[in-house]
């Protein structure tokens, strides 16, 4: 019922949350910032099209029939109850078309799955509750932090006005260059948690004990933002995950900073 | 389906009159009963009250998201609530309600005069309160009731104090009461049917019922497995799912979804029953397709093996086996088709009237129908990983779950309602009942797809700013519809205390033989000789 | 009455099958175990092995990434000596990890190993390796573990890089059961 219109509502929505509107009532799924995004909304859009139009037809005649075949309205009952040409077209129909849906769907799922060659490869490690990152290949190789969710506790239990990206923010963003393959590797030190950027369609669980993998390539900078999505005890909606993207200038500027930083520190030691 | 009925010796059962229950009165009449209708009945009233105490922690968990910040509940409270929402509503509403269908109905349209089995259907049944009431316990224990969600993921569940172990226990406790239960249906089926009334002539009802029970007789046992597992994890020193002992995590989703997908099908299919009753009975028209309709539900029954580790796409599976069971998944899509297009070409062309039983049956179809697209959205590798764990999937398995299993619920009491107390209900108020639901039904869950898309995690009881709008929209849906079910209530109450009597056959279009073949009300004993079908 | 007897038999029969579906819950243990082994996921308990063909494939590199974690609750510092390596399939390639026990009591941990991509394992054979066994550390005591590999050449094009992670779980008094 909602597919053909949302293309051009998403149109609209993205138009006024772009417009700089905080707050616009949000439906669809968010904006995609890589070309992996982009093919899953592309498959979401096709696959509610599709399913949109089975359902009309299949409904607009259970509705003909609730209007024209009533008893109130005289309508005799027919007493066929069996058709078998009928049932074998209504059994095929409709696995032709699923066939037709798995194609495109399965060339999604195996560049999705495909890790290979990355530029960056990050491990981000879930805790209960905070993410910690470590930059173990390319440039920016050895950088490491926690990442925990920096709205105050005030806000939280409403002694303070929410801020606008409230249960969003964290201390140490996640950074990352624009264009790049980076690699996630997923892992956990307690529970299974999970790491989403919506805007990236990647998602992968972190299981303790073992690795998972999984990459992004964002096309565009800014700043993305998400949550934990496995339910991973009491904080578990306390947990977010934001990422920064930026130029790869802006990047080796961040590099050169953290790693001052880190010099610094052990100096100090 | 109809049959041709030798009715010599039926109005026999006319001289048992109530009050022949037994030799015990009041409660004790109740705990000791053999009576298939009495045990039934049991079982409705049973659901009713787990139905309005999981609805009750499902109010509490909207009221905490009516707004952004955390206002009634605590995070590890709220996790509490919805653990054992999704418990009690699945182990303790949903199944047993169509178990107390089951009871009711199975020996009337197959003409025995009980359970194959009826002192085994008593056990089966007075397990039920025990389970409930450790359920309902746990939530007192030190450190309360278990916050790791209705599918119980290990090794969250290793952190949890002993209000775990209570609901392992009543877990087993549940699922002893369903494979007993089931092994009594079964057999009832197989060998306590009147002469004449071969396997392909059994009402639809009947026949999802014997597939659901071979479903739970295979996967029920696989579940007390896992949460066995789960209990040696935690306190004997046994690591079939923590990783620094050799297990891994993801065994435990693994062997649960192997339980819990089938589930799914053991809560719908008993409903599809009820709706193939329903709908042809008042369409005044026989069911269309009935053989198909066998071959499908047994098609589901047996797909619904092969597709489990569709709940867990983002685990990391190998490429092979994310398309394995997308395959599998989108598979199951064409004889739920097939199923949808044969109640609609049933109403095609019948002479359609809308009481609340036919209401509750077209909202199935259609809602029921939406959920399973949704499904189909899902099924998707890519689609699902950007969705899985989000709102979106909250709203897909309440569509199914509510809108498919519990309006088919619904359904059966308002059409067998007259039947069993021998009054009827209160037509316009079984409308509004009917309307209202449906309405609060939607806005609850319609909105739940957008939060879903937009990214709104499940199981958080605290959500970011741009969710605010849809939540509080859910929220007073919530509140709507479990306010209705007051009314459900009343209705109920106001039938069998106070309800007209019922006409020996009030629905024109019913064919089974408990219209066709027996008084109404339906007297405590029936076909203690059997009917004779030619 | 005959009936009843059948009613028995029948029931008898679906008990039966109720059992043996509770052992087959259990049986997904090994047998998932014996799925991972074979198409390589994780790679949780194994022997040493023993590279069938250990020919040097020269033609191509693998970056192989080092990656360690500590459990919850335990307190050593584990780190590998270098971030990554790079090697030629069929080549012996020895790394090493440090593990420091940061705590003044004595302490034993187990290591899993896992890998990114998670097939990768199946061509990952581990010669020498701390996770076969417990480590036990003395207070305070630093300890250099070595793990000498060999990547099958039979690895497949594609992958040109492979994570090798390592995390360190506590053995709390279960000491000498694995």
């Amino acid at each position: 019922m909602r597919g053909t219109q949302r293309s051009a509502l998403a149109a609209g929505v993205l138009g006024l949350a772009a417009s700089g509107l905080a707050h616009a009532i949000e439906w669809n799924l968010q904006p995609a910032a890589s070309a992996m995004a982009a093919d899953i909304h592309w498959l979401h859009e096709a696959i509610m099209v599709l399913v949109t139009v089975i359902f009309i037809g299949v409904f607009s005649f259970m509705f003909y029939a609730c209007y024209a075949h009533r008893k109130s309205k005289g309508h005799p009952a027919a007493q066929f109850h069996e058709n078998t040409t009928v049932e074998i077209i209504w059994t095929v129909i409709p696995a032709i078309i699923l066939v037709g849906i798995a194609w495109p769907v399965t060339k999604v799922v195996i560049a999705q799955k495909d890790t290979s060659s990355p530029e960056l490869t990050v491990k981000v490690t879930g805790y209960q509750w905070k993410w910690g990152y470590e930059y173990l290949k390319g440039e920016g190789e050895g950088i490491t932090f926690i990442s925990t969710l920096a709205t105050p506790r005030e806000q939280i239990e409403g002694k303070a006005p929410k801020g606008e990206h409230y249960l969003l923010e964290v201390d140490n963003e996640l950074v990352v260059p624009v264009g790049k393959k980076v690699r996630m590797i997923t892992t956990a030190a307690d529970v299974v948690h999970s790491w989403w950027v919506p805007a990236f369609g990647a998602k992968q669980d972190a299981i303790p004990g073992f690795v998972r993998d999984l990459w992004f390539k964002a096309d565009k900078t800014g700043t993305f933002r998400s949550q934990c999505v496995e339910l991973c005890g009491k904080e578990h909606g306390f947990m977010p995950i934001v990422v920064r993207v930026v130029t790869p200038e802006d990047y080796s500027k961040w590099v050169g900073e953290q790693k001052k930083a880190a010099s610094a520190a052990a100096e100090r030691k | 389906m109809s049959a041709v009925v030798d009715t010599h010796g039926h109005d026999h059962s006319h001289e048992h009159g109530h009050g022949h229950h037994g030799g015990y009165g009041g409660i004790m009449r109740w705990i000791t009963t053999t009576n298939h209708k009495d045990i039934g009945t049991l079982y409705l009233w049973f659901s009713f009250i787990m139905f309005m105490t999981g609805g009750a922690m499902a109010m509490a968990i909207r009221l905490e998201l009516f707004q952004p910040g955390i206002q009634f509940f605590n995070p590890d409270l709220f996790n509490q609530f919805t653990t054992m929402h999704g418990l009690i509503m699945v182990f303790g509403a949903i199944m047993p309600v169509f178990v107390g269908f089951a009871n009711w109905q199975i020996p009337m349209m197959i003409g025995a005069p009980d359970m194959a089995f009826a002192r085994l259907n008593n056990w089966s049944f007075w397990l039920l309160p025990f389970a409930a009431t450790l359920l309902v316990l746990s939530f007192f224990m030190p450190g309360g009731a278990p916050g790791v969600g209705w599918t119980l993921y290990a090794p969250l569940t290793v952190q949890m104090g002993i209000g775990m172990d209570l609901t392992i226990f009543a877990v087993h406790l549940l699922g002893m009461s369903s494979i007993l239960g089931s092994i009594n249906i079964i057999t009832t089926i197989l060998n306590m049917r009147a002469p004449g009334m071969t396997l392909m002539r059994m009402p639809l009802f009947v026949w999802t019922w014997l597939i659901t029970a071979y479903l739970l007789v295979a996967v029920m046992p696989v579940l007390a497995g896992a949460v066995t597992m789960t209990l040696t994890d935690r306190h004997f020193g046994t690591s079939f799912f923590n990783a620094s002992g050799g297990g891994d995590p993801v065994l435990y989703q693994h062997i649960f979804w192997f339980f819990g997908h089938p589930e799914v099908y053991i809560i719908a299919l008993p409903g599809f029953g009820v709706i193939s009753q329903v709908i042809p009975a008042f369409s005044r028209k026989p069911l269309f397709g009935y053989a198909s309709m066998v071959y499908a539900t047994s098609a589901i029954a047996i797909l619904s093996f092969i597709v489990w580790a569709h709940h867990m796409y983002t685990v990391g599976m190998p490429v092979t086996g994310q398309l394995f069971f997308m395959y599998a998944t989108i598979l199951i899509a064409v004889p739920t088709g097939v199923k949808v297009f044969n109640w609609v070409a049933t109403m095609w062309r019948g002479s359609l009237t809308f009481e609340t039983p036919m209401l509750f049956a077209c909202g199935f179809l259609f809602m029921f129908t939406l959920g399973g697209m949704t499904g189909l959205v899902l099924a998707l590798v890519p689609v699902d990983i950007q969705l899985q764990d989000t709102y979106y999937v909250v709203a897909h398995f309440h569509y199914v779950m509510v809108a498919g299993a519990l309006f088919a619920a619904f359904a059966g009491i308002y059409f067998w309602i007259p039947k069993w107390t021998g009054k009827m209900y209160d037509e316009t108020l079984g409308k509004i009942h009917f309307w209202l639901t449906l309405i609060f039904f939607n806005m609850i869950f319609f909105v739940q797809h957008f939060l879903g898309l937009a990214g709104m995690p499940r199981r958080i009881p605290d959500y970011p700013l741009i969710f605010e709008t849809w939540n509080k929209i859910s929220s007073i849906g919530a509140f709507g519809m479990g306010l209705t079910q007051l009314l459900f209530l009343y209705v109920v109450l106001k039938c069998i205390r106070s309800g007209p009597p019922a006409p020996a056959k009030p629905w024109e279009g019913a064919d089974s033989l408990e219209w066709t073949h027996l008084p109404t009300p339906v007297p405590y004993h029936t076909w203690e000789t059997p009917p004779v079908l030619k | 009455m005959n009936v009843k007897k059948e009613n028995r038999r029948l029931s008898l029969r679906l008990a039966i099958v109720a059992l043996g579906m509770f052992a087959f819950g259990f049986a997904l243990v090994p047998f998932y175990d014996q799925i991972c082994a074979a198409v390589g996921l994780n790679s949780l308990v194994e022997k040493s092995d023993r590279p069938a063909n250990s020919q040097v494939d020269a033609t191509r590199t693998v970056t192989i990434e080092l990656d360690s974690n500590t459990a919850t609750g335990l307190p050593w510092q584990f780190r590998p000596l270098l971030r990554h390596v790079k090697v030629h399939p069929g080549e012996m390639t020895t790394v090493e990890y440090e593990i420091v026990n940061t705590r003044s009591e004595r302490i034993t941990g187990q290591a899993v190993a896992s890998y990114g991509p998670q097939f990768a394992g199946e061509y990952f054979k581990k010669i020498e390796c701390f996770c076969f066994t417990h480590q036990t550390l003395e207070a305070g005591e630093t300890r250099r573990l070595p793990v000498v590999f060999v990547i099958d050449p039979k690895l497949p094009r594609s992958v040109n890089s492979i994570a090798l992670s390592y995390t360190f779980f506590e053995v709390a008094g279960r000491d000498g059961k694995s």
